[in-house]
């Protein structure tokens, strides 16, 4: 008897959350004005939106993971429910398998942090084609697929600049993961904004050919700073490095996410991501039925990346002339790939006045005067 | 002189980047010595930076750290030896097992503490020193006397672990009970106790490594901290042929390994780094094929090594 009234309450209540959902799916307007009715009670929104993460690392790495997880945390504030995987491997089956798990939590709306899921993620979207995606840092799209990124570049050029205005030495140290056009872009801008304050630094390059491994990290920075550099900039995703130079004394500045706690008596700023300006202007393009597939790479002016708060330690003068850049990137007056731009043997790669279109920032594959290193094959 | 200091902060962080391989592997010699293969060093490592870096953070004493990281090291031993020694269970299978486990573990315990960092007190206490006069001697001056006493440990512990093994009463018995269980058996040494006792010093020591580098090394908490050192251990036990004392040479060399590369690519010379991560495991297999080949008896593997140990069955 029991049962039979459990069953009849479940069934029931699967009826009604069915009929809420056609609700809300057929008419648009009623569900907009409902959304709006429950956001103001701070409430979940009135949606069938339910989003999904697919991520490279654990969502408190302290790094870049936890830079997305930020995002995630934003969308959920909105009032969507969402889901994530963590810690997934870079493999194809590894990537349907998290994406297959968090389309049968109920995700219609997912996203894949890491360059290597993109085959998997181009694999799922062909087969659920009802499932929205967007992948990131990668090139491949379909209808129901999209690609984003961050200018982050913009934000290494104002660290170029704390970073070139600290420097005795001249000389300051890069820590970089792989060859790869996003690190070289990375060093680029990095190098560009150091010589816009200080025309005598260089940037010296180690590349470590791993993106994730704490001990590595430190080493390639160590023997930078046996070289003799007194600033440490790093594309890694630990903070090894800055723990390497907070030991040696000198500065660093981060990458990813604000982490002033790690070194405290050497950290400048951060290069960071602001994941949240991303996915809840995607999501909320998903709950009013405007989502198309699209293209997404936006920097400091959509505030899609940002130079940390400066510390104490920057030296003085710096935030004037971080703003002064920043001001000019975002009003489109300043870019930092115009000509004339040099490569590393002097010869004119840009004309002067010439601005790099996207295109050939995305793909650059070649490092600017100033940097000291060579690109591995 | 420049050229010599450079030479000399070269093998600092050589030494440094040795340290926690070091310990894993005279902490997988002592285990194997006693017929037992564990590939579970990767998990004990974890295990012990976990636990040494929680400890660290809520103690702020330098010594509770180091030995809650041993007893974690222990307490994965533990289960190892459980199930290889009294249950004689698979020990190739046991070790993967309880490397997972055990880096399942420190991602779990990790979750708790991540974010902060070393205190100031524990730091300090493994701050590098200069040891006065000596640290001034050209070339390996700094390597050795100017550092943190957890890398001098390592070297000191690798030291004594020598003597024990050759030229101590247990050492014997524990040499005995790895090349022939049931010899000693029979000569009335007590299998179990050596095997569990060895099995467990052994796990101690690879804690103590992993916790070198969450700290000392590094002093913040990053998952998965040794990326792979424990099974580069494992690798270089054979290439040290069971020998502590030349297991000290095979850490720093794969210290300085790494360094190498980017010192090289600093005077504009490419290596594929490819190359370099698989140079510990190709000198493995030279050394594996040289002492089979030459079969000179101290350079060879315990014999009983990898077989369970049954009483009853001769």
């Amino acid at each position: 008897m029991k049962k039979k009234l459990l069953a009849a309450l479940l069934a029931a209540a699967c009826l009604f959350t069915g009929c809420s959902n056609n609700g809300t799916s057929s008419s648009d307007s009623s569900s907009a004005d409902n959304s709006t009715a429950s956001g103001e009670n701070s409430t979940a929104v009135d949606t069938d939106v339910k989003v999904g993460f697919v991520y490279i690392g654990k969502i408190d790495d302290g790094g870049y993971t936890q830079a997305h997880d930020a995002g995630r945390l934003a969308v959920e504030a909105m009032g969507v429910e969402t889901a994530y995987v963590e810690d997934v491997a870079e493999t194809v089956s590894d990537t349907c398998e998290a994406i297959r798990t968090l389309i049968d939590e109920g995700c219609n709306l997912i996203y894949t942090n890491s360059f290597g899921f993109m085959e998997g993620t181009v694999e799922m979207a062909k087969e659920y084609p009802d499932v929205k995606f967007a992948h990131c840092s990668g090139y491949m799209r379909e209808d129901n697929m999209s690609t984003y990124f961050g200018k982050v570049y913009q934000a290494r050029y104002l660290a170029g600049i704390v970073a070139g205005m600290k420097t005795e030495a001249n000389r300051i140290g890069y820590v970089a993961a792989k060859g790869i056009p996003e690190v070289i872009r990375g060093i680029n801008a990095f190098t560009l904004g150091v010589q816009s304050v200080n025309p005598d630094a260089t940037v010296e390059v180690v590349f470590t050919d791993t993106w994730y491994d704490p001990a590595v990290e430190k080493q390639a920075a160590l023997e930078l700073l046996n070289k003799g550099v007194d600033v440490i900039a790093q594309h890694q995703d630990t903070t090894a490095p800055q723990v390497a130079a907070q030991e040696k004394g000198a500065y660093c500045i981060g990458y990813n996410f604000p982490t002033a706690d790690a070194a405290p008596d050497a950290y400048l700023t951060a290069a960071c991501f602001r994941w949240a300006t991303f996915y809840t202007d995607d999501v909320q393009r998903a709950i009013d039925g405007t989502w198309s597939s699209r293209a997404y790479w936006e920097g400091l002016a959509a505030n899609m990346t940002y130079l940390d708060e400066l510390s104490d330690l920057c030296a003085e003068g710096t935030q004037e002339k971080v703003d002064a850049a920043r001001n000019a990137i975002i009003d489109g007056s300043l870019e930092p790939f115009t000509g004339p731009l040099y490569d590393q043997d002097g010869n004119l790669k840009v004309e002067d006045g010439v601005r790099m279109t996207d295109d050939e920032i995305w793909n650059m594959s070649w490092f600017v005067k100033g940097v000291v290193g060579t690109i591995p094959a | 002189m420049d050229i010599l200091n450079e030479i000399s902060l070269f093998l600092q962080t050589s030494v440094q980047m040795g340290t926690h391989i070091l310990f894993a592997i005279v902490g997988g010699i002592i285990c194997e010595k006693v017929g037992n293969t564990n590939l579970g060093v990767e998990g004990m490592m974890l295990m012990g930076a976990a636990m040494g870096f929680t400890v660290a953070c809520s103690t702020g004493n330098p010594v509770l750290a180091v030995l809650a990281a041993g007893a974690a090291g222990l307490a994965g031993a533990l289960i190892y030896a459980f199930i290889t020694v009294t249950l004689r269970g698979n020990q190739v299978v046991t070790g993967l097992v309880l490397t997972i486990f055990g880096t399942g573990f420190a991602g779990f315990i990790g979750k708790s503490v991540s974010g902060n960092i070393v205190p100031e007190s524990v730091v300090s206490a493994f701050r590098p020193y200069d040891i006065p006069i000596l640290c001034d001697i050209p070339i390996i001056g700094k390597a050795l006397f100017s550092q943190s006493i957890y890398v001098q440990m390592a070297l000191v512990v690798a030291i004594l672990a020598y003597f024990y093994i050759n030229k101590t009463k247990m050492g014997l018995y524990m040499r005995a009970v790895g090349e022939n269980p049931a010899a000693a058996d029979a000569s009335g040494v007590n299998v179990t106790f050596y095997k569990y006792f060895n099995i467990l010093l052994g796990g101690f020591l690879c804690g103590v490594g992993g916790a070198y580098l969450s700290i000392v090394f590094l002093t913040t908490w990053q998952d998965n901290v040794t990326a792979g050192a424990g099974w580069i251990a494992v690798a270089l036990i054979i290439f040290s042929t069971w020998n502590p004392l030349k297991a000290i040479l095979a850490a720093y060399l794969f210290g300085m390994l790494k360094g190498l590369n980017f010192k090289m690519q600093g005077w504009g010379i490419q290596v594929p780094s490819q190359f370099l991560e698989m140079l510990p495991y190709v000198a493995t297999i030279v050394v594996l094929v040289f002492i089979t080949l030459r079969k000179k008896k101290e350079n060879q593997p315990p014999k009983a090594l990898g077989d369970p140990y049954f009483r009853e069955e001769r």
